[in-house]
């Protein structure tokens, strides 16, 4: 039983089927890529997976230890709190809360106070509150990041915002983890260290992650599988090297016949 | 029936005026964003012009009316100028919270004894009330001439902002204000420009209101400014017919509950006015005419 | 731990000593009668401001309708004080009015609260509108049912248990409430929700069980000033709950700081005084509203941000600066 499957999963806007009888399977800790060309969908997919859209037809299946939950109508916190995380395309980090807060919200979602323990100040609160604190830093420490503590997210430099939004992500405890874009608008070298950091995240935390990404180096380098979009449809699946050989591939990206 | 019809043509006159308050709110809303809580009060200055022209200076009232509008344009324009402006780039419950304090400002110095006092003045019949016998129901001559005048000033509005080059910037300087600037649109001047128009239609509605209430004082326009607002939020805040269709809405729901047989119901009108809104938002949180804009992710 | 300890004794502190100071003006009869009510009404000023910007500043959710919630509590205080004329009676009321506010605000805030921006205000503002035309439409007095609200006439003679202790001590009350629950990690969500709520409900945050609870949060509050304010001043009209006192409320969140308890007490302190020597002085008391207005309209386009911004004075920050020893003033950032 793999980890999540997604069943003839449909989305339409208006006439628009912006996603179409896509079929997949993600199991447990693998790095699969998401590639296609703009607008072929793969946003529109991650919302739909992460309950930010309702599905118009299919359907999404997680599976936990053997116990499946159907996603299709669960809102995007139940899902979180599933274990699934994700990133965005355009960072949405929490810009006005400093670093350690937006990790702390996201260690939220699996360690809730007591609203009276927290306003009367019991010494649980207190406990609990540094033990928080505590994973938060351990967590920001394995990404070099334990210096930002105190800085607003807003006053981090591009680099480590994505880097951030991706913590905050991993501090949700997720099983399966979906990264946006994640080298959107990086220079080389920060692509670079980005691909390190996805490996790292993938051995250290056992996770499946599935990535969209428009820079092929990256994806061939580090995705073991790969689904390739167009138009809302899944025209080809596999590994990097067949991808690569893939002739509805190539024409989808260079266009027109070959 | 008869009552039925009756009600209606009470309904549209006082729904004319909340619409043409409610469109200048929307203007600006749609333009900069900002609730112009300063707008009732252009509104009661507008019938305080009106009165002076009248009564000072026994213009005719179609001149009395035009004049109030002129001025009250320059007044708009003013106020934009001095107190909206500077605060442009900051938030908006910054420039709403200033608004207010012109709302306040404007209030309290109409209330000086030098200038209107805070008593209530009788707005001089600068045309004589007649009922008219329309089939079955009486029409005041006042009441024909508030949705005639409307009517004219929407077909305007309309007119403007659809035909006109000041039109076409205002509409886009409402899409996408530095877009709008890159294509040499001055945005500064396209905003005077609304907050000129809207403030004209407003003074209208004060000017008439007057004549058909025969009162006016420095208070007079906290109410019906406040309607308006919700009559724009009705029909979907920043959209021209969606302000003319909360106003008229407005104004019948206000006419029926008022006129309505069930004991003890029209002193619960504005309650039921505000219930309705409230219902119309759950079903379309953007107004009735209001598009559902979906935040990209 | 023991940090912690010392951070909250030195705000008990600072709260026994404000108090203690008061007391003590007031016994060797330097502070008038007409100065109590300034600091009693401050004090009022104080817990509504809080209360509206823990819904507006820390949210982010535009509300409009605070003196809906406000009047609740002064109409539970001003009706079952007649029932019940006692001190306890008072208190009782007090719980009544909030329970009452609650249940109000859930009914009201489970559906509104997914309206946006100016629409929710706008949504609010209603309700609060609501609230105001059922209570003028109330029974003339408790014979006729328990809805005794006095109509337009309002209610007068109301005993007056509130006195600028007992605000005093409230106003501590809901402003440790309000600061713990911004403070705890529940109140993180909160802020993750104003900061951005796509963002919030993908870490797994319920945003519409938070906004709800800090809406609920901050309603019960004002029905708590309600009810001081019915009992201090001892007659209630229901046009003293419009939209007007929404705004005077809104004015002291914005002036404050939109995001900065600190600041909702510094505007609330400040633009009493301002009220109060605008009344008290004859030579410009005709022109109380203007200079008022002007002062709003200045305030605004000078300081956008509200006196403090979104800086509160934090304990822990001020004993790291003396420890330090930095010459540096005590108000720093969160």
């Amino acid at each position: 039983m793999p980890l999540l499957t997604v069943d003839r999963l449909t989305k339409n806007f208006g006439g628009l089927a912006a996603v179409s009888n896509v079929s997949i399977q993600l199991e447990e800790n693998e790095l699969v890529g998401l590639i296609g060309p703009n607008g072929a969908g793969k946003t529109t997919l991650f919302n739909l997976l992460t309950g930010v859209y309702e599905p118009s037809e299919g359907s999404v299946t997680f599976n936990e230890n053997g116990k499946e939950t159907l996603l299709n109508k669960m809102k995007p916190y139940a899902i979180a709190d599933l274990g699934i995380s994700r990133t965005f395309q355009n960072i949405r980090l929490f810009k006005d809360l400093t670093v350690l807060d937006n990790v702390l919200i996201g260690f939220n979602s699996k360690n809730k106070q007591g609203i009276f323990s927290s306003v009367l100040r019991l010494p649980s609160f207190y406990r609990q509150e540094a033990e928080l604190k505590e994973r938060s830093i351990e967590l920001l420490k394995i990404f070099d990041m334990e210096n930002e503590l105190e800085t607003l997210a807003r006053n981090l430099p591009y680099g480590q915002q994505r880097r951030l939004e991706i913590i905050r992500a991993l501090a949700t405890q997720p099983k399966l983890l979906f990264l946006d874009e994640p080298a959107a608008g990086m220079n080389p070298q920060e692509t670079a260290e980005l691909t390190e950091l996805i490996r790292k995240i993938h051995q250290e935390f056992g996770i499946t992650i599935v990535l969209i990404e428009h820079d092929m180096s990256l994806v061939m380098d580090v995705c073991e599988r790969l689904y390739v979009l167009e138009y809302g449809q899944l025209i080809a699946q596999g590994t990097p090297a067949e991808i690569k050989e893939n002739k509805r591939v190539i024409q989808a990206y260079l266009g027109g016949e070959i | 029936m008869e009552n039925i019809l009756q009600q209606l043509v009470n309904g549209l006159s006082l729904g004319s005026i909340y619409a043409l308050i409610a469109l200048g709110y929307t203007m600006v809303y749609g333009i900069i964003k900002l609730i112009n809580f300063a707008h009732g009060e252009i509104y009661m200055l507008g019938a305080f012009i009106g009165y002076v022209f009248i009564q000072y200076f026994h213009l005719p009232f179609f001149v009395a009316l035009v004049g109030a509008m002129i001025c009250c344009a320059g007044i708009g324009v003013l106020i934009e100028f001095l107190a909206y402006r500077p605060l442009r780039g900051s938030t908006r419950i910054a420039a709403l919270i200033t608004a207010i304090g012109v709302s306040f400002l404007i209030q309290n110095v109409m209330k000086l004894r030098f200038f209107a006092g805070a008593e209530p003045r009788a707005f001089p019949q600068a045309i004589e009330q007649k009922m008219i016998e329309v089939g079955p129901i009486m029409v005041s001559n006042i009441q024909l001439l508030i949705l005639g005048t409307t009517v004219v000033l929407m077909l305007g509005l309309q007119i403007i902002v659809m035909k006109t080059k000041m039109g076409k910037a205002m509409r886009a300087v409402s899409v996408d204000a530095d877009a709008a600037m890159l294509m040499g649109i001055s945005v500064n001047q396209t905003i005077s420009f609304t907050f000129a128009i809207g403030s004209a239609l407003a003074a209208a509605g004060g000017v008439m209101i007057g004549l058909y209430y025969n009162s006016i004082d420095p208070m007079m326009g906290v109410t019906p400014g406040l309607k308006a607002f919700v009559a724009a939020v009705f029909g979907g805040i920043g959209l021209i017919p969606g302000a003319a269709l909360g106003g008229f809405s407005i104004g019948l729901i206000e006419t029926f509950v008022s006129a309505s047989s069930i004991e003890g119901l029209s002193a619960y009108k504005d309650a039921i006015v505000y219930f309705i809104l409230i219902i119309v938002l759950l079903i379309k949180p953007t107004g009735l005419l209001g598009k559902n804009t979906k935040e990209k992710v | 731990m023991r940090k912690n300890l010392k951070y909250n004794l030195s705000w008990l502190l600072l709260a026994v000593a404000v108090y203690l100071g008061i007391f003590v003006l007031k016994s060797v009869g330097l502070l008038s009668g007409i100065v109590e009510d300034t600091l009693s009404l401050i004090g009022i000023n104080v817990i509504l401001a809080v209360g509206l910007n823990l819904i507006i500043g820390f949210s982010g959710q535009f509300s409009l309708g605070h003196a809906g919630f406000m009047a609740i509590g002064a109409y539970a205080t001003a009706i079952f004080t007649q029932i019940q004329s006692t001190y306890t009676g008072f208190l009782l009321s007090i719980l009544i009015g909030v329970g009452i506010t609650i249940v109000v605000a859930l009914v009201v805030g489970i559906p509104t609260l997914r309206l946006k921006g100016d629409y929710l205000a706008i949504a609010t503002l209603g309700i609060a509108e609501i609230i105001r035309i059922l209570i003028v439409n109330g029974k003339d007095d408790l014979s006729q049912g328990i809805f005794a609200t006095g109509g337009a006439a309002g209610v007068f003679g109301i005993v007056d248990y509130a006195n600028w202790e007992v605000i005093y001590i409230f106003m501590v009350l809901t402003t440790i409430i309000i600061a713990n629950f911004i403070h705890s990690s529940t109140g993180r969500t909160v802020l993750s929700i104003r900061e951005d709520e796509i963002a919030a409900e993908a870490m797994g945050v319920n945003s519409t069980k938070v906004k709800v609870l800090a809406f609920v949060l901050g309603a019960a509050t004002a029905s708590i000033a309600g009810s001081l304010h019915a009992s201090y001043i001892q007659t209630i009209v229901p046009g003293d709950f419009g939209f007007m006192k929404s705004v005077d409320i809104l004015i002291i969140v914005v002036f404050g700081g939109i995001g900065s308890l600190t600041g909702s007490f510094v505007a609330a302190i400040l633009l009493g005084i301002l009220n109060h020597v605008l009344r008290n002085v004859q030579a410009i008391s005709d022109y109380r509203m203007i200079v008022y207005a002007l002062a709003l309209i200045i305030i605004m386009i000078f300081k956008p941000g509200g006196l403090l911004g979104k800086k509160e004075l934090s304990m822990k920050k001020l004993f790291q600066r003396i420890g330090k020893g930095g010459k540096e003033n005590a108000s720093v950032d969160r």
